[in-house]
């Protein structure tokens, strides 16, 4: 599988990483050296295997629906770069 | 008690000491900052020391045990790789993108550590959000292996490997997705644990593979790793995936006898790409298993070489969305732009290091429309046959033995520019991984002064086997006792003052 | 050739769910009134490291609603990471449902028994709400404002089939899942405050054509607002394939003040989810036992309840229908009748929803909140049926019921208003009505038979309303004799 400029321009688009024009080139290239690697994977008869989301078959873990104490506004803005009172601020969203 | 002993004290050792009150953990956390003065500014292992928070612990265990409260990790001096959330306490991740970040919680882990007593002497050195084999891949600075500065010590947790090996701690504590534990622990001499997957909980680290990561200790003894096991394993409600089992008393399962146990050496594990000195250094050990009463037995798993493909593909798809809240709205690096998108492409391109950048668009490519299919669920499928590899395998035997890494500790900017080789130094550790089996990486040789790792895999929840396997042998050789050179290197320049 | 262009629509209706806490941790799920971020932890704020823990209530409602759908539901259910940026997405992800939702293949009845239609209900699944962003203008530059302690509010999604043939049947589908989610005590309903909110997909079919392009018209919360964005989008997917203008594929929003449907800027790719199963949670089971057990204890739907009240009340279908709009108001009904006996149902039904339904409005409160209980309003119905007071009496003392909270009996004492049916007392005012009227009674014993009715009326007024009309009717006849035969109309 290679993977050309093109997909790494829209797979750049879709996780949000700005790349300059030559790392736009050095990742295609390496992505294609490592997809080519994981392509193996094709080789191998899966036909009828079940997928493994979790190693551990852990289930129905749940909590009852009670009530814990909240943060403070003031921890939940601790870290926040830009702020308006107790509102995370962020650049204009345009849609 | 010369300084250089302290240093070395095992955690039994060290907490002998201080119950006998024959030392403070005042004095060993001194000794600790001093250590890590003497030797951090050539290694950079550390990449923020807690002195005073350290001190003050060190003073309050110090008050536990005048009271007589006796834990066995009360006093001990520490080091936590810097994806633990630590309360008030920066937690960069070894990312830009955090550096200005400050937890507001601490992991489950970190407060099971400082309810025992357990003293923070800093944050260590990591690849950027754990991924990266050598420690390079940190934002700030790489670490250098103590038993050759020139040589990387390994990684993700490649600084808390180093300030273990250096003595600059007595443990620290590390993270393991693909072999982040074991392999950091082999290249520095040191001993690490990857417990079974869900045995520790993953509450409050900073997430990379979240059906993968995995807690675990780094220590100079399979003894102490059973302590510090012992203190953090254990179910948590805070953590739907930590398994709900008993936890045993490690340190009594260690009874140096592995006679009559069937220790099955994988095949697939002494092919290719193992460099000779490694290979050497394994059939010795295997030796020793022999001399030790062990029945040992060739076993085969099929599916190894497919493990670090399947790592290949879930482990970034899973850290494409655990690093997607990286935005810059309610944390870490913000850059402004245009508007809110071009901030999000503009805080990440600035926030995180090319190897993060690589892993997330490898995982964003694999989960992508057209995509999934042939490569998410295929690897996933692919887990289920790693997985009954090994189930299949300790039907037969109680525990394999294989080489953690395939070479020594390589050179700093060796493996950098080419991702697939530094992905190839986990071939060994990936498929425990994928099977979330215990793993444990002892010391087993050297090759050219640089120390080579054993690893030791159990059944899931086999903790206390592995570390029994890897007791016996440690028991019966001092590869584990051996301390680098780097102190006497760098005493050398400014005198030795013990 | 537009002619035969006929609406497909289909719903999908996200509902809050009426938890205590919020979906994946334990932050109260009241946030209405709460002042910014006061809701928020390290999960639902998204810091590193936080973990998600399942709210078992909240599956439990889902699995509710699913069979009360008729869903087939899923042995094994599980979580997905739903994959797209947004400053209001703490994660960068929202854990919904993809491959296993909770249920499936269900159907949803609209209408009454006798002229139902069915709707398919292709999946109910659960996931999270995400926070809310505002958007203000500070120091003169546009800024986006986040507040997320909506965030993390359990929220179930489902997605009706595209059945619906139109605006009105959506409509209808809207308020007949809201009434079900109401009975079944899983989702408040309020529109106003977004419990509730439906997206549409409509697209325009050829008679035995495949649908043509299909349009989502995102975010609507009234039932007003559904039927208009769906005869806005109708009209205009008409007009422009009857002029010839391609349709795209698109997602609109609707502007209320504009009163029409707004195309709304997509980014590109913005679609691709990248779904895959969440590794924070394990999966969830159903076995049968539990799935029968739920199903067991499920109440009874409004359909149920409809046939339920007209069989055992013999109340009218119109009179079922007003009645179990709202669950609160059926029940008023039920333990009303129960102590209106022997009052009828039907008379009790034109109360509850008469006067009772009258007045709550004028007062803009509702049955939760009445000062009196529903057994007092039943005793006062009895007392209307059995003639203990006459009908304008009851609608006076209901009044004062609802001013002071006394029981009927009390009011009807301190007023006075127990009907007087002591033949001697009544004698005496009919005779002073007769003899106030000579005119009147003229006309009736010239034949003008309705002329009694004036005088009955007249003499109940004399009695301060509580004569009893039958025996002023009696004595009135008593009094005065049959009619005279009826003579010409006089005229004027």
């Amino acid at each position: 599988m290679t993977i050309d400029r093109s997909i790494v321009e829209r797979i750049t688009r879709l996780a949000y990483i700005g790349l300059s024009e030559t790392e736009i080139d050095e990742m295609a290239g390496q992505l294609s050296t490592v997809l080519a690697h994981v392509s193996k994977l094709q080789q191998v008869d899966t036909d009828g295997v079940e997928p493994t989301g979790h190693a551990v078959p852990v289930r129905d873990v749940m909590r009852a629906d009670v009530v814990a104490p909240s943060w403070s506004a003031a921890e939940v803005l601790a870290n926040a770069p830009h702020r308006e009172g107790d509102l995370f601020e962020v650049q204009a969203v345009l849609d | 008690m010369q300084r250089d002993e302290l240093n070395y004290l095992s955690i039994a050792e060290a907490s002998d000491l201080l119950s006998r009150r024959e030392i403070s953990s005042v004095e060993l956390t001194e000794a600790a900052l001093r250590r890590v003065e003497e030797c951090d500014g050539r290694l950079n292992a550390m990449l923020l020391l807690t002195s005073d928070l350290a001190l003050l612990q060190a003073r309050h265990a110090d008050e536990r045990l005048a009271r007589g409260e006796f834990t066995p990790l009360c006093g001990i001096p520490m080091g936590l790789k810097d994806i633990f959330s630590t309360r008030s306490i920066p937690t960069t991740c070894g990312s830009r993108i955090l550096e200005s970040y400050v937890p507001q919680f601490n992991a489950t882990a970190v407060d099971r550590l400082f309810d025992a007593g357990a003293v923070l002497i800093g944050k260590t050195n990591m690849d950027e959000f754990a991924m990266g084999s050598s420690t390079e891949n940190s934002a700030f600075f790489p670490t250098r292996n103590p038993w050759d500065p020139e040589r990387v010590p390994g990684g993700s947790s490649g600084g808390s490997a180093a300030a273990v090996a250096s003595g600059e701690v007595v443990f620290a504590m590390g993270t393991d997705t693909g072999g982040s534990i074991r392999q950091p622990a082999a290249l520095t001499g040191t001993v690490g644990l990857k417990p079974t997957y869900g045995r520790v909980s993953r509450y409050g680290l900073v997430a990379f593979g979240s059906s993968l990561d995995q807690p675990g200790p780094i220590t100079r003894s399979v003894r102490d790793v059973a302590v510090v096991l012992g203190a953090i394993a254990g179910r948590d409600p805070r953590d739907s995936t930590s398994i709900d089992a008993l936890v045993p008393d490690y340190v009594s399962g260690l009874t140096g006898d592995v006679r009559g146990l069937r220790l099955g050496v994988p095949n697939e594990y002494f092919a290719e790409g193992m460099s000779s000195e490694v290979r050497h250094a394994l059939e010795l050990a295997i030796g020793v298993y022999r001399d030790l009463g062990a029945a040992l037995q060739p076993v085969s798993l099929p599916m190894t070489e497919h493990g670090l493909s399947t790592y290949y593909v879930i482990s970034p798809a899973e850290a494409m969305a655990n690093l997607a809240r990286f935005d810059g709205v309610r944390y870490g690096l913000c850059e402004r732009g245009a508007d809110v998108w071009e901030m999000f492409s503009r805080t990440r391109e600035t926030g995180f290091g090319s190897e993060v950048k690589r892993r997330i668009l490898l995982g964003t490519y694999v989960l992508s429309a057209g995509y999934y299919d042939a490569y998410y669920v295929k690897a996933q499928r692919v887990r289920t046959l790693v997985r009954q590899d090994f189930e299949k395998v300790f039907e037969t035997v109680d525990a394999l033995i294989t080489p953690t890494a395939p070479t020594p500790a390589f050179r700093l900017g060796e493996k950098v520019s080419d991702p697939l080789q530094m992905y190839l130094s986990d071939v060994y550790t990936v498929p425990a991984s994928m099977a979330g089996v215990p793993a444990v990486s002892i010391p087993c040789g050297f090759a050219h002064d640089l120390p080579v790792g054993l690893q030791v895999i159990g059944p899931a929840l086999g903790e206390q086997l592995v570390l029994r396997v890897a007791h016996a042998f440690e028991q019966s050789t001092d590869y584990h006792l051996a301390r680098p050179p780097l102190r006497e290197a760098n005493t050398a320049d400014v005198g030795s003052d013990s | 050739m537009t002619g035969e262009l006929v609406p497909v629509i289909g719903l999908e209706v996200h509902a809050q769910l009426l938890t205590q806490s919020k979906m994946f941790c334990g932050c109260s799920a009241a946030y209405a009134n709460a002042a910014p971020n006061t809701h928020c932890c390290d999960l639902c704020s998204g810091m590193p490291g936080a973990l998600p823990v399942i709210n078992q209530r909240a599956v439990e409602m889902t699995l509710m609603t699913a069979l009360a759908l008729h869903c087939e539901v899923a042995q094994i259910s599980k979580f997905d990471r739903k994959n797209y940026s947004y400053p209001d997405l703490p994660k960068g992800y929202q854990i919904s449902q993809y491959e296993q939702p909770i249920g499936v293949q269900g159907w949803l009845d609209l209408g009454d028994e006798m002229l139902s239609t069915r709707c398919g209900i292709i999946r109910v699944h659960l996931e999270e709400d995400t926070g809310k962003t505002s958007h203000v203008s500070l120091d003169g530059s546009d800024v986006s404002l986040v507040d997320y302690n909506r965030c993390g509010i359990p929220l179930m999604e489902i997605v009706g089939a595209p059945d619906l043939k139109s605006p009105e049947a959506a409509r209808d589908f809207f308020s007949t899942l809201r009434q079900i989610l109401m009975y079944l005590g899983v989702c408040d309903g309020n529109l106003q405050e977004g419990s509730m909110r439906a997206d549409l997909n409509v697209s325009l079919r050829k008679a035995d054509r495949e649908p043509g392009v299909k349009v989502e018209v995102k975010n609507l919360n009234s039932f007003r607002s559904v039927q208009r964005a769906l005869e806005y989008e109708i009209e205009r997917q008409r007009e422009a394939v009857s002029a010839g203008h391609p349709l795209v594929q698109e997602t609109r929003g609707w502007s209320e003040a504009r009163d029409a449907t707004i195309a709304q800027r997509t980014k590109e790719y913005a679609d691709d989810y990248r779904y895959f199963p969440e590794p924070d949670l394990p999966l969830i089971t159903f076995s049968a036992d539990r799935v029968a057990e739920i199903r067991q204890s499920l109440p009874e739907m409004p359909a149920e309840k409809r046939s339920r009240l007209r069989r055992e009340y013999g109340i009218t279908a119109e009179a079922a229908h007003v009645l179990t709009a709202d669950l609160a108001l059926s029940d008023f009904f039920e333990a009303a009748a129960l102590a209106a006996s022997p009052a009828t149902g039907m008379e009790v039904a034109n109360w509850s929803h008469g006067d009772l339904l009258r007045l709550l409005h004028e007062s803009q409160s509702e049955i939760a909140s009445l000062p009196f209980s529903a057994a007092d309003f039943g005793r006062l119905i009895a007392l209307v049926s059995g003639a203990r007071i006459s009908n304008a009496a009851g609608k006076q003392v209901l009044e004062a019921m609802f001013e002071t909270g006394e029981g009927p009996e009390t009011i009807v004492e301190r007023l006075n208003l127990s009907q007087m049916d002591d033949n001697e007392a009544l004698t005496e005012i009919v005779k002073t009505v007769i003899s106030e009227n000579p005119g009147v009674v003229t006309d009736y014993r010239r034949g003008k038979a309705a002329a009694l009715n004036v005088l009955l009326g007249k003499t109940i007024k004399a009695s301060g309303g509580r004569a009893n009309p039958s025996v002023v009717r009696s004595i009135l006849e008593n009094e005065l004799g049959l009619p005279g035969p009826p003579s010409e109309s006089p005229a004027g």
